[in-house]
């Protein structure tokens, strides 16, 4: 029988090779699904993988990868710091809302003026909106001991009924002619999160998700904040004797992730979502939690787990409008290379052995 | 015994016992499979299986009995994914909860194919209706479908279960230390593996009785968030049975109450209406985990245990 | 408008490669749609999908479907119809609301790309054409046959969001069912959502709990129907988006329904750009050109209420009558339409208020 065995020291190897690995589990196993429904399981795997980055319409979807990918880093490396230090926001879709909302609303609020500087205002505004969001289970949690996991998940629902009352209500657009939704800033400059370069899909919220990945890397490699976010999460009872203060980190890793997912949001309603819409998240704040722990909570590794995914994504799509498959089976293929991603990385930390006998 | 023009708090009672029945069940699975120290996420996943599963049987066999089996077997099913993954090759178990939800949701959208538009066999009342029609009393303790009382059974079986018997001390004792337990010589793994297959079949039945007895229809995506409702309320009620009992039929009933308050034309805006469900469950967290040092969550939980020796 | 440019240049090879010139009419159409949930939803994207399957009917060979379900608003939105017009899509029909910028933006980049944007109002190229139905047309004889069979004259409406197409509705049904009843009383659930069986049946509980005996639903699931098939017969409910004519729920408690038919818009559509008679539009069309539908009116309706509605929806088909004429008052009194004065477009699609006789108030 095999059974496991704990490496010495991680695999090098298979830190690399487990991506890869499985990525080729997923397409066998995708492949037999989609032979399964009747289409030509090479040509899937083609439009998924393949044709996103070199097919013939790669230049235009090649951005849209960062398009895609840049909430979901931007929201995953605040998220890897909490989960890093056992602290547990999985409300970062409410606080992606209220990011967007504050920070559509201070634009809207001085539409349509031209300064320059309304832009850095809203990004503010927008970072600020999620760290509040944030700062509620944060506060409860360390006043009352109130479990962060309830309370950020729980206000995820209220921030869309909020989203729901600013699309229909106080941020409406007022010539709209009724409908529900905010002004579109694609017709505001001076607030737009417009593309700098938009073959590789580059717009500040790219520029903020790269950047912060660089950040954090240093801060989790090489500052204080860092290596208390890491004993926390380790060793408890040792941070303690070193000093840290559960509270302060508590307050310190929700309000970093809260703003960053509110920035995230922000950058996406001012740019490729647009305005402030009923349906406007579509669920990054969720997503970002599996990126997370994909890219082994680890900021390099979150910008690579989130390409991964908006390769899915993308190439996804492409699949079910030219090959006409369901989109559920296309959900079911990324749930698969989900799966197979977790369990190949158990080579990296351990080894199968022939074990004799029964121990 | 009307308040606020047409609501009649008997019915109102009658109708929240029906209608916290999917989130008690899965959250009562879920209890369990915490309390032996995994963090299941992927309930909404294996609720919708669960719908699925349980409207398939039930239509095919004529049966709706046999359907929630079905129902409980699907879930099960999908749940042997996530043990596998977090018992055998010891991967996370937050982001495999997460993955198990994006996989439930997408089989059960292809496997349902052809199940949208039918009605499935009825679930109806389990007592007569001369009990049934009694005063206040008939409505809330003898007017609803077996499933009711099964989950109200379940509570008081999983308490018991977990409080006073041998089973529940291994349970507890995985979930609180499971280098202790595995010193012991229980095997912490395979105990783990049957918590997690036992929540799975609980949050299929629950998924089940969504699309069989409550909606009672298939269509896609018919849980609509349901699953992470019941996460929440396991942890409101500190991963206690009858707390959980209490949070399902608090949260169904604030959820029904505001659809009642609307409908009697109360003036309060519909927008904190709404939210209201969500607040007050936030604020009786708070009330009851003020003053509290730790929260009550088991020691091990969301940790994977290897086998050293 | 640089992001638009610099694409627009990096696809001009690609249509002039196509080349094809609209005004002489086509040989083959590829004809693709975006759908805002599943296809399996039993209402809103289902109907949509049953017209693109009447395109492929009515042409055969002549045009090739493609379409993408479950596509969220905004830039997701934006890059499926992108990849469906630079995959050679000749027409787009987004079939949401939610998707009317994306549907602009993307249309400034493929002038040669036809694009039909369900329910919105923006045609800001001249290849963006729009189109929605009459839906209050059908929410008239509902009204009607609701007036005349309540018992407790407790009538009710699931309603989603405040938006003037559901507001329409809302005031269309109170409208009628107070003509012929000036008893009857309107209850409005506001569930939040398009799409939530479990919160449909519990809003459907909540209106029937408290003695509401005929449902009218703008939400997309068959959830309410079922609920009212618990009563054995007392409360009556009608089909929302498809017919729901399902068996075992007629002739009760779906006693008719009102039905999105979206087939004869989009063979039109698609025929006109095969015969080279294409032109940009503005449709509003209801049960006269076919769009909504009035589905079989069940015999638990009494025979006499039947021959009401159905004249009702016969004089809306010939357009003798228009379901909000004169005179009728604002909520707070003030007088919107005078004695025989016919509601112009306008103030339809930009509703935002309730009619006199229904209480409580618009979320806002």
């Amino acid at each position: 029988m095999l059974r496991l065995e704990k490496r010495p020291t991680p695999s090098k190897f298979w830190l690399y090779a487990t991506p890869p690995v499985a990525v080729v589990l997923t397409m066998i196993a995708g492949g037999i699904l989609f032979a399964l429904m009747g289409t030509n399981p090479f040509e899937v795997i083609r439009t998924i993988f393949w044709d996103p980055l070199f097919g013939e319409f790669a230049f235009y979807l090649r951005g849209q990868l960062l398009v895609k990918a840049g909430p979901l880093i931007l929201i995953a490396i605040g998220l890897a710091l909490g989960f890093r230090a056992g602290i547990w926001n999985i409300g970062a879709e409410g606080q992606y809302i209220i990011g967007a909302i504050f920070g559509a609303a201070v634009g809207l609020a001085v539409f349509p003026t031209e300064s320059r500087w309304i832009f850095p205002v809203m990004i503010v505004a927008g970072a600020f909106g999620g760290w509040v969001w944030a700062m509620i289970p944060a506060i409860l949690k360390t006043r009352f001991n109130t479990n962060e996991i309830l309370v950020s998940l729980m206000l995820v629902y209220v921030a869309e009924t909020i989203l729901a009352k600013a699309s229909t209500g106080f941020l409406k657009n007022p010539e709209g002619m009724g409908f529900p939704g905010s002004r579109n800033f694609s017709s505001y400059p001076a607030a737009q999160n417009a593309f700098l370069y938009e073959p590789l899909g580059l717009h500040w919220g790219g520029v903020a998700a790269l950047v912060t990945a660089v950040l954090a890397y240093i801060l989790l490699t090489r500052h204080q904040a860092g290596f208390q976010i890491r004993l926390a999460g380790q060793a408890p009872r040792a941070a303690r004797f070193h000093g840290v203060s559960p509270a302060r980190l508590v307050v310190l890793c929700m309000g970093l992730s809260g703003a960053l997912a509110g920035l995230a949001g922000m950058f996406e309603v001012t740019g490729p979502a647009g305005q402030i819409s009923i349906d406007f998240n579509t669920g990054y704040g969720f997503t970002a939690i599996i990126v997370a722990f994909l890219g082994r909570l680890n900021p390099l590794g979150i910008v690579l787990a989130g390409f991964i995914l908006a390769l899915t994504y993308v190439g996804g799509e492409m699949a079910s409008t030219s090959l006409g498959l369901p989109d559920a089976a296309i959900q079911v293929f990324q749930g698969m290379l989900l799966f197979f991603l977790l369990a190949v990385d158990v080579l990296t930390n351990y080894r199968f052995r022939l074990a004799v006998g029964a121990h | 015994m009307d308040f606020f023009g047409g609501i009649n708090p008997v019915i109102l009672i009658a109708t929240l016992m029906a209608s916290a029945v999917p989130i008690l069940l899965a959250a009562l699975g879920e209890a369990v499979v915490e309390r032996s120290g995994v963090l299941n996420l992927g309930v909404e996943g294996m609720m919708i299986i669960g719908a699925l599963g349980g409207f398939v049987v039930a239509v095919e066999t004529g049966s709706p009995v046999i359907g929630f089996f079905g129902g409980a077997v699907a879930g099960a099913l999908l749940s042997l994914i996530f043990a596998t993954l977090t018992q055998v090759f010891l991967a996370n178990q937050v982001a495999t909860g997460l993955a198990l939800t994006l996989f439930g949701l997408g089989v059960s959208s292809l496997g349902g194919q052809g199940y949208n538009g039918i009605k499935p066999p009825a679930t109806g009342q389990l007592l007569p209706d001369a009990l049934a029609d009694l005063p206040v009393v008939g409505p809330i303790l003898f007017g609803h479908d077996w499933v009711v009382y099964f989950s109200i059974a379940m509570t008081a079986v999983l308490w018991w279960v977990l409080k006073s018997t041998r089973v529940g001390l291994i349970i507890r004792a995985v979930g609180e230390s499971h280098e202790a337990a595995h010193a012991l010589g229980y095997k912490v793994n395979r105990i783990r593996l049957m918590c997690i297959a036992f929540g799975g079949a609980m949050a299929g039945m629950g998924g089940a009785y969504i699309s069989l007895a409550r909606v009672p229809q298939w269509v896609d995506g018919i849980t609509a968030g349901a699953g992470w409702i019941a996460l929440a309320i396991v942890v409101f009620a500190s991963w206690k049975p009858w707390r959980v009992l209490i949070g399902a039929y608090l949260f169904g009933g604030i959820t029904v109450l505001q659809l009642n308050l609307q409908v009697a034309g109360s003036g309060i805006p519909v927008e904190y209406l709404s939210m209201a469900p969500y607040l007050i469950t936030i604020l009786v967290l708070v009330i009851m985990s003020a003053g509290r040092k730790a929260n009550g969550a088991p020691a091990a939980l969301g940790q994977n245990f290897h086998a050293s020796r | 408008m640089k992001r638009r440019n610099l694409l627009a240049g990096a696809v001009t090879g690609l249509l002039l490669a196509s080349g094809a010139s609209f005004a002489q009419g086509m040989d083959k159409v590829k004809a693709c749609f975006v759908y805002v949930g599943p296809i399996g939803d039993g209402g809103w994207t289902y109907q949509h999908h049953q017209g693109a399957l009447a395109v492929q009917e009515a042409f055969g060979d002549k045009v090739e479907i493609q379409y993408q379900e479950n596509v969220p608003e905004g830039a997701d939105a934006e890059r499926v119809l992108t990849q469906m017009a630079l995959g050679g899509c000749n027409i787009i029909f987004t079939t949401s609301f939610g998707f009317m910028d994306a549907t602009n933006a993307v249309a400034a980049k493929f002038p040669d790309v036809k694009f039909e944007h369900a329910t919105g109002y923006k045609r800001e190229h001249p290849n963006v054409s729009t189109y929605n139905a009459r839906f209050y047309e059908g929410r008239a004889v509902q009204g009607h046959i609701a007036g005349r069979m309540t018992k407790t004259n407790k009538i009710g409406y699931i309603a989603s969001f405040p938006i003037p197409e559901v507001i329409m509705g809302i005031n269309s049904y109170f409208l009628h069912a107070r003509k012929v009843n000036p008893d009857v009383e309107l209850s409005i659930v506001w569930a939040f959502t398009w799409f939530d069986p479990a919160k449909e049946a519990d809003a459907a509980k909540a209106l029937i709990d408290q003695g509401v005996d005929v449902i009218a639903s703008h939400t997309d699931s068959t959830a309410p129907l079922a609920e009212a098939a618990k009563t054995e017969g007392r409360v009556i409910g009608f089909g929302q988006a498809s017919d729901m004519a399902i068996p075992e729920y007629m002739p009760t408690p779906r006693v008719s329904s009102i039905i999105d038919n979206w087939a004869p818009y989009y063979v039109k559509r698609v025929g006109q750009l095969l015969d080279g008679t294409y032109a940009q539009t503005d449709s509003w069309e209801g049960i006269a050109a076919g769009e909504v539908e009035i589905g079989t009116i069940t015999e638990a309706v009494p025979a006499e209420v039947k021959a009401e509605a159905e004249a009702m929806r016969d004089a809306i088909a010939a357009g003798t009558y228009h379901p909000f004429t004169g005179p009728i008052n604002k909520q707070d009194g003030s007088p919107w339409l005078a004695e025989g004065a016919i509601a112009p477009d306008s103030d339809l699609l930009g509703m935002n208020f309730y009619v006199e006789g229904i209480v409580g108030d618009i979320p806002q």
